[in-house]
């Protein structure tokens, strides 16, 4: 006698992380829950539970595929003992000879983006067009407006920036405030070498 | 020998020559100054300065007041909307603001720090490096609201069959020229001089064409000699032996 084959899946949510799996695969970029939700036409409840479930298998330690959240989302990266050997084979082209004042550059931009060339070459006090179009050119940061109908292009960090410094997203900076010496102590120090120098 | 400060040779990443002409070229406006390495030009006149065993005060003067002004230039340049807001400011007030800008500055060289940091951190992660990321999204272009029926139309005149194209010409009988050869060649026998357009009226247009072929066939065998006083004039033809004569006539007059 025939009989309906059942299968017994060991987690409710089993089919549904195998699709993301597949989906996370595919993707060249991280997904966002939303994008997840979207695809498998699933709720985000168990959309959480299928990404908190293959989190855990795809751990640094236990599989050479480590899942990660970066950039706002959800994205597959070689696990770090496997560096070596992907150094050999790949290279990291974004990320490369980044200079000092393009490190300065993405910094502002990050905090106080969008920001437009005047606005960085104020605090740096130096011509930045080239560095701009460097970093624009890497995909790290991208055009994001003007100031106002014909002002000047003004500049925002991208999710590539997010996952090359390896951010979940521009939240997990260092809060501005907890950067570098407050306005009196560079007041104080700038009085003290005035009164060093002669008259 | 006084140093002369206007033909101090600078020999910059913007600019190879004399100090005068890298002056006139900036109140040209055909250099941007912001491009010009100012530093460069002091170490040029110090090195220049360094080469002699006293101090040329006179030439230190004005090496001063040129360098400032283009100093000035250049800060104004970079930051042209904060002329007025410092010229206005208390030396007190100017100090605060220095010191702001300052503290604003160590933050992002700070940030810049943490950054770096942060990239050392993640030198052993490695990532599949998909295409660019996309560009912030642009709106769509909205378009008129369009009729269905107005496209239909343009469609249904597009889907009508063409017209056959017309084979008419193929059907074209050309009378052989050798008809026309000897009708020409007849017509000269009875007279030594005719005109074409008289001969071929009457004639269609094909036959007119054929008649016109004989003659040049007849002129190239030098059988007979065309002549037309001006274009679209009456085309004469006559006998060649005829015009012979009658050239031979003329020459022994």
């Amino acid at each position: 006698m025939d009989r309906p084959l059942r299968l017994v899946a060991a987690n409710p949510v089993d089919q549904l992380a195998r699709t993301i799996e597949a989906l996370l695969v595919v993707a060249s970029q991280p997904l966002s829950i939303d994008d997840l939700v979207a695809a498998t036409e699933d709720d985000s409840e168990r959309v959480e539970t299928a990404v908190g479930l293959l989190s855990d298998r795809y751990r640094e330690g236990r599989s050479g595929i480590v899942l990660e959240q970066v950039a706002g989302g959800w994205a597959f990266r070689a696990s770090r003992e496997a560096a070596e050997a992907c150094a050999r084979l790949y290279e990291r082209p974004v990320e490369k000879g980044l200079s000092n004042a393009a490190l300065e550059t993405l910094a502002i931009i990050a905090y106080l983006g969008p920001c437009s060339r005047p606005d960085i070459a104020r605090i740096r006090g130096v011509n930045v067009d080239g560095v701009v179009s460097g970093l624009v050119e890497r995909g790290l940061i991208a055009e994001a407006g003007r100031e106002n109908e014909f002002g000047a292009v003004r500049y925002r960090t991208t999710a590539l920036f997010e996952r090359v410094f390896g951010l979940e997203s521009l939240a997990a900076l260092p809060r501005l405030d907890d950067l570098g010496a407050d306005v009196t102590e560079i007041r104080a120090r700038l009085e003290a070498v005035a009164e060093k120098r002669p008259a | 020998m006084p140093i002369a400060v206007r033909e101090l040779e600078l020999d910059l990443d913007a600019f190879e020559g004399p100090f005068d002409l890298l002056l006139t070229l900036v109140l040209r406006e055909e250099l941007p100054l912001r491009e010009v390495d100012l530093a460069g030009i002091v170490v040029a006149f110090v090195e220049r300065l360094a080469e002699r065993d006293e101090l040329d005060l006179e030439a230190c003067g004005e090496f001063l007041v040129l360098i400032s002004a283009l100093l000035e230039l250049k800060a104004r340049g970079l930051f042209p909307e904060e002329d007025a807001e410092l010229a206005e400011l208390e030396p007190e007030e100017a100090a605060e603001e220095l010191a702001r800008r300052l503290a604003e500055y160590r933050r992002a060289k700070e940030a810049a720090a943490w950054l770096l940091e942060r990239l050392g951190e993640r030198r052993d992660v490695y990532w599949r490096l998909g295409p660019a990321p996309l560009a912030p999204a642009r709106p769509e272009p909205k378009l008129a609201p369009q009729r269905p029926d107005k496209l239909a139309t343009a469609l249904r005149a597009l889907s009508v069959e063409p017209p056959a194209p017309s084979l008419a010409h193929m059907a074209l009988r050309f009378p052989p020229t050798s008809q026309f050869l000897e009708r020409w060649r007849a017509l000269l026998r009875r007279r030594t001089r005719v005109d074409f357009d008289q001969e071929v009226e009457g004639l269609s247009r094909v036959e007119v064409a054929v008649a016109f072929l004989a003659l040049l066939e007849l002129r190239k065998q030098d059988e007979i000699a065309i002549s037309q006083p001006a274009p679209f004039a009456p085309i004469r033809i006559s006998r060649a032996d005829a015009e012979r004569s009658l050239s031979w006539t003329v020459r022994s007059a």
